[in-house]
């Protein structure tokens, strides 16, 4: 039994395993399949300062190893949240971040400043980096003045853990994890969903409303770990890597390049119980190669 | 309480050229509701990344047997057919909420095509709540049939055929049987014949309640990719359905 503990600038995880937003609802959907308190902490559904109903139908196709998501963002807004499903979660005995998202900086600074109230949410994870809505979202986070003013601007009302999440879709990743660390970010996670598109050939049409969408799955985890590696070299604070995990071995690849916690995403619609599989797969890793503490094995590529 | 299972293959029965009947094993199988669906786990498929949903078509609760009525619609389904006896096959299930059992009612099920799957669940528990239903099915022709013995112990059966070659020709919104009068209408098929039967029911001011199959990636409600839009707004076919109230829906015309 080796130590899974890991610190995110503070932030303590029982283990490295969070769950990426917009992949687990807010927990309770997956109740009957793991139990929460299991987890190193786990990120709700993308919040916005007011409701969204998000993108039309269809929203979804499936691709070759992963999935294009077009949902947009779709919550009741940060006041539902509060009053419905904070009271529901906020025993949990893990930690829950919520991700925030905006379409102004304003949104930002009012949605970041609501749940700075909330007792028990020890950080968010400011989301600059969706790739499917008109406003915001990911045109803050695909260049380094506006990243770093959105951050600058949440960092002076948010005083707990500011984690940001970054978008591949960018020329130069290390550059805004840069910028957003120069901001005042306590961390980064990376990636974000990579923009794509999927057509049938057949109705001679795009598959999603949107006709881009947001790709995720096993199909992106290169792209991934070559920028969670990129980045953990570049930037002191800590790197949260995510995009493509479905077991055990993938976390533990993006621990080797440097990320001190990983997100599991889009494997938790095919395998609502994985992440608990993960987290026995990463102890047993470690035992079997002889490491006591997942500390050891953080960033020895 | 929703599960995660491995089932064991007992049966897979072709029943015509591209449908199959899964007859599926297991000590742990739970209640499952006449509508509610299963979400399955696809093998050794390059293209099939998600689960395939796929309604519920009879359970035998004292065998712990499930069955899965599919049609092969593309990689997934056609990698399912090929499942042979004691094969192991992940499911989770019981999902999505439930067609209203009507006690003592005159209920009408339509079914289009496959969509007559999970209409034998439903009829099984309308015949044991006094409510023996007449089911109106639609296919393209004679070769579509399936099942017919078996769907009549529970329900009087009437057809349509696209090319007249079984039944009434034309589709079920023609059928002479609607001139009959129904205090429920349950249906589950292609999208363009739930609208019309639900438009037949909204003018004659018929109950009807209408199972939804939009494309979903994770079916418990996390992702929200399967949204339909109703009077109250974006709903999960998932969870919030796949059975609706037509007056949920904004389909009239």
């Amino acid at each position: 039994m080796a130590k899974l503990i890991t610190n995110l600038n503070g932030l303590e995880l029982k283990n490295p395993v969070l769950t990426a937003s917009g992949t687990f609802g807010y927990g309770l959907e997956f109740e009957d399949f793991i139990d929460l308190n299991d987890l190193g902490g786990f990120i709700v559904k993308g919040t916005t300062l007011n409701h969204r109903e998000g993108n039309p139908y269809p929203r979804m196709a499936e691709t070759a190893s992963g999935m294009l998501n077009a949902v947009g963002l779709q919550n009741k807004g940060v006041k539902y949240f509060i009053d419905n499903i904070y009271p529901k979660i906020r025993d949990k005995q893990t930690n829950i971040l919520v991700n925030v998202s905006g379409s102004t900086i304003e949104d930002y600074i009012a949605t970041a400043e609501k749940v700075n109230e909330l007792d028990n949410i020890p950080g968010i994870e400011l989301n600059i980096s969706c790739p499917n809505v008109k406003e915001g979202g990911m045109t803050f986070g695909t260049n380094t003045k506006s990243a770093s003013e959105v951050v600058n601007a949440v960092r002076k009302v948010y005083h707990k853990h500011l984690m940001v999440k970054l978008t591949p879709n960018v020329t130069s990743v290390i550059d805004i994890a840069k910028a957003v660390e120069g901001a005042g970010a306590d961390s980064v996670s990376l990636i974000n969903t990579v923009l794509g598109m999927s057509v049938n050939a057949k109705t001679r049409k795009p598959d999603l409303s949107t006709i881009t969408g947001g790709l995720s799955g096993p199909c992106i985890k290169p792209i991934a770990l070559r920028m969670v590696w990129e980045v953990a070299h570049a930037v002191n604070i800590p790197t949260v890597g995510l995009g493509g995990i479905m077991n055990a071995m993938d976390a533990i690849e993006f621990l080797l390049v440097g990320a001190s916690a990983i997100q599991v995403g889009t494997a938790n619609f095919i395998r609502p119980n994985i992440t608990t599989s993960i987290i026995k797969g990463i102890d047993k890793y470690l035992d079997d190669n002889n490491f006591s503490d997942v500390k050891d094995i953080i960033g020895l590529i | 309480m929703k599960k995660i299972i491995d089932f064991t293959v007992k049966q897979n029965n072709r029943i015509n050229e591209d449908v199959f009947l899964l007859e599926l094993f297991s000590e742990e199988l739970p209640d499952i509701l006449a509508g509610q669906f299963v979400n399955v786990k696809v093998n050794d498929s390059e293209t099939t990344f998600l689960r395939r949903p796929i309604s519920v078509h009879d359970v035998d609760y004292k065998k712990h047997l499930l069955y899965l009525l599919v049609k092969i619609v593309g990689e997934g389904t056609e990698k399912l057919s090929k499942l042979k006896k004691d094969e192991l096959v992940n499911i989770i299930l019981p999902l999505g909420n439930s067609f209203t059992i009507h006690k003592n009612s005159n209920c009408l099920l339509v079914g289009g095509g496959i969509g007559i799957a999970p209409l034998y669940h439903l009829s099984k528990d309308l015949y044991a709540n006094g409510s023996k239903p007449d089911i109106l099915i639609g296919v393209r022709s004679k070769l579509d049939v399936v099942l017919e013995e078996k769907f009549s112990k529970y329900a009087n059966l009437y057809y349509t055929t696209e090319d007249g070659s079984y039944g009434e020709k034309g589709y079920p919104t023609n059928h002479s049987i609607l001139k009959n009068k129904y205090d429920h209408i349950q249906c589950c098929g292609p999208l363009p014949m739930m609208k019309a039967i639900a438009n037949y029911a909204y003018k004659n001011e018929i109950d009807c309640e209408v199972s939804l199959e939009n494309t979903m990636a994770c079916g418990i409600g996390a992702c929200l990719c399967c949204v339909n839009d109703t009077k109250e707004g974006n709903k999960c076919v998932c969870t919030d359905g796949p059975i609706f109230n037509i007056n949920t829906l904004k389909w009239q015309n």
